[in-house]
């Protein structure tokens, strides 16, 4: 009995126990310290099994002790490591300089619970990606959004409460159009590991069940992943809560449930049944190219940061499923990295926006004119993390970006247009990133709100903004990590494609 | 006759439906939640319907009882998590209307919207 064989259980399981020991711990600041020194362990854990599945080795787990196909089995492939990497550090770098910020939101009676829904929420996505159970994804998807329904309803204003009821219903409606699917290929194939579930359901793909659940998992996960027209949850739900809360949960949440949609699309469907690979680009690159025109467009006139912040998520989801779509190695990569890389960008644009909000009240591009002038450090990260949003050579958004045009490339006229598409959102995006960094320094201090006198973000956000921030530039000088995990990645969920 | 003996996947799709009409169409948040519990019975009785075997009892192995054909026992398990599952989400839910009846004096989400929209 190694240690190393028990990671993929670690995982989970470390912040699953301390989360109710958290509650016990009466005092806040206590509580948030158990929550980072757990993050902090699950940060570990990953990188841990990043390494190892960059070593080659898949890491798989028997709950129990059972095998495989009857028991629940855990599975850390490169995707999977790839996307703990995401959660686990979205959770930490929120944590560790979220202190003070969330402080101001929530009351100090009732921090330990807050945190203790934190690592709920932080052990439900680790589980949703180590998992190789399709009814286990169920039950850590409902964990996770049950834990994040009350994150975000601990945003200050009454408006968090409408935002996150929209938010709880459409996530169910999705969680159960997911649990209708994995009921109908259970019923059609007798098992629900991924691994079983892609050998035993060539005999009876040619059956309408298997074609519905295709469907039903589908349009389930697109719900949870906020793919545009099923978005109308999310920029509502990203505003109003707390800003440390929209910081982890835009770096991690919907690009959990893009993980599952791919990893059921092409490890299970796209091998078996017959043109689903035409249905699926048929059903989601329109929707993915309609999802970055109107996410860019709205976030062009928006006036509220958050809100503005939160179109370009839907934009950017959009770029992460027309990757998916190309069904090519380059189209899977583009996909995958861009998971990572907008994790990295939007997480820091919202540690930035938490930095503000923070030492302003009304986060509006008139009430944030010359903030640069007294918060400049806070600005240039905001600035670094922008434009590491738009694309710009040199910062990780651009690898992915580029990827995705060379996939686009190959695919004739849909490709140009795609690749026309992109082109123009991602001009969109140095708009409303400039609109931002226009007013910030250049823009003269509004009679309302004077800028004057405020200081600069306490240091623990400014440090972790700036890691951030730093990562954005490493990852786009050296994307050797990402890429390397997007590459086994797509190799392995296109090797059951003809 | 075959239509009839598919009388559990009719209930099914038309609890679906009732459910989901409800969630769509009701102003009412608590009327909202109602129907977001049947949509989610329905789901119950799909997983409940698939495991039965004609002829097939409780699974329980006993002494001296051979050849018995039993019913498939772990869509049963599955749901009874899922239950689970959908009580929290029920209790959550209703905790939240609770707390938008306490700040916004109403729980029509037409109404809300309109206070909001007052701000």
């Amino acid at each position: 009995m190694n240690l190393e064989g028990q990671l993929p259980a670690l995982q989970i399981v470390v912040p699953l126990v301390i989360a109710p020991l958290v509650v016990l711990l009466r005092d806040a600041g206590l509580a948030w310290a158990a929550a980072c020194v757990t993050s902090v362990m699950c940060l570990a854990v990953a990188v841990l099994q990043a390494s190892g599945v960059l070593g080659g080795e898949v890491a798989s787990y028997q709950m129990g002790g059972w095998p495989a196909p009857f028991g629940i089995e855990l599975r850390v492939d490169a995707f999977s490591a790839l996307i703990l990497l995401v959660i686990t550090g979205a959770s930490t770098l929120s944590l560790l300089g979220g202190r003070a910020s969330l402080a101001a939101d929530i009351a100090d009676s009732r921090q330990p619970l807050f945190y203790a829904a934190w690592l709920i929420a932080l052990a439900g996505l680790s589980g949703i990606a180590v998992t190789g159970d399709a009814f286990n994804v169920f039950v850590f998807m409902e964990i996770s959004s049950l834990a994040t329904y009350i994150l975000i309803a601990a945003g200050p204003d009454r408006r968090a409460l409408t935002a996150v009821f929209k938010y709880l219903i459409m996530g169910t409606i999705g969680a159960t159009f997911y649990l209708i699917g994995v009921g109908l290929v259970y019923m059609m194939t007798g098992t629900l590991n991924f691994a079983d579930m892609e050998a035993r359901i060539a005999e009876v793909s040619d059956q309408r069940p298997i074609l519905v659940a295709a469907g039903f998992i589908t349009i389930g996960l697109a719900l949870k992943a906020a793919v545009f027209p099923l978005h109308v949850w999310l920029p509502n739900a990203y505003t109003h809560a707390p800003n440390i809360v929209t910081a982890f949960v835009a770096a991690c949440s919907t690009k959990v449930a893009l993980y599952v949609l791919l990893r059921f699309d092409f490890f299970v469907f796209q091998g078996n049944l017959e043109d689903h690979l035409i249905q699926f680009a048929g059903f989601m690159i329109p929707l993915a190219l309609l999802g970055i025109v109107v996410g860019s467009a709205v976030a062009v006139v928006e006036t509220d940061l958050k809100r503005m912040l939160a179109y370009s998520s839907v934009a950017q989801i959009g770029y992460i499923l027309l990757g998916a779509s190309f069904a090519s190695v380059t189209g899977l990569m583009a996909s995958i990295t861009h998971m990572f890389n907008h994790a990295l960008a939007k997480g820091a644009l919202f540690l930035a926006v938490a930095a503000i909000g923070m030492r302003l009240s009304h986060l509006t591009l008139d009430g944030i004119s010359g903030i640069a002038r007294v918060m400049p450090w806070t600005m240039a990260g905001l600035a670094v993390a922008g434009a590491s949003l738009v694309g710009i050579p040199g910062t990780a958004g651009f690898v992915s970006k580029w990827l995705l045009l060379q996939a686009a490339m190959e695919h004739g006229a849909i490709g140009f247009a795609a690749a026309a598409v992109v082109v123009l959102s991602s001009l969109a995006a140095v708009v409303y990133i400039w609109r931002i960094i226009e007013r910030a320094w250049f823009g003269t201090p509004e009679a309302a709100e004077s800028v004057v006198g405020v200081q600069e973000a306490p240091w623990p956000l400014l440090a972790v903004l700036w890691i951030a921030a730093a990562a954005n530039i490493y990852f786009g000088l050296v994307p050797a990590v990402p890429l390397d995990l997007a590459a086994s990645s797509a190799d392995e969920l296109l090797r059951h494609l003809p | 006759m075959e239509l009839l003996g598919l009388f559990n996947y009719w209930v099914f799709a038309v609890l679906l439906m009732v459910g989901f009409y409800a969630v769509i169409a009701k102003p009412n948040m608590i009327k909202k939640l109602l129907g977001l519990s049947i949509f989610q019975a329905a789901v119950f009785l799909l997983y409940i319907t698939m495991d039965k075997v004609e002829g097939g009892t409780a699974p329980i192995i006993q002494a001296g009882v051979v050849d018995q054909i039993f019913s498939n026992p772990l869509p049963q398990v599955l749901i009874l998590t899922a239950i689970v599952v959908g009580i929290s989400t029920t209790a959550l839910g209703l905790a939240i209307v609770v707390r938008i009846f306490e700040a916004y004096g109403t729980i029509e989400e037409d109404e809300t919207q309109s206070l909001d929209l007052e701000e």
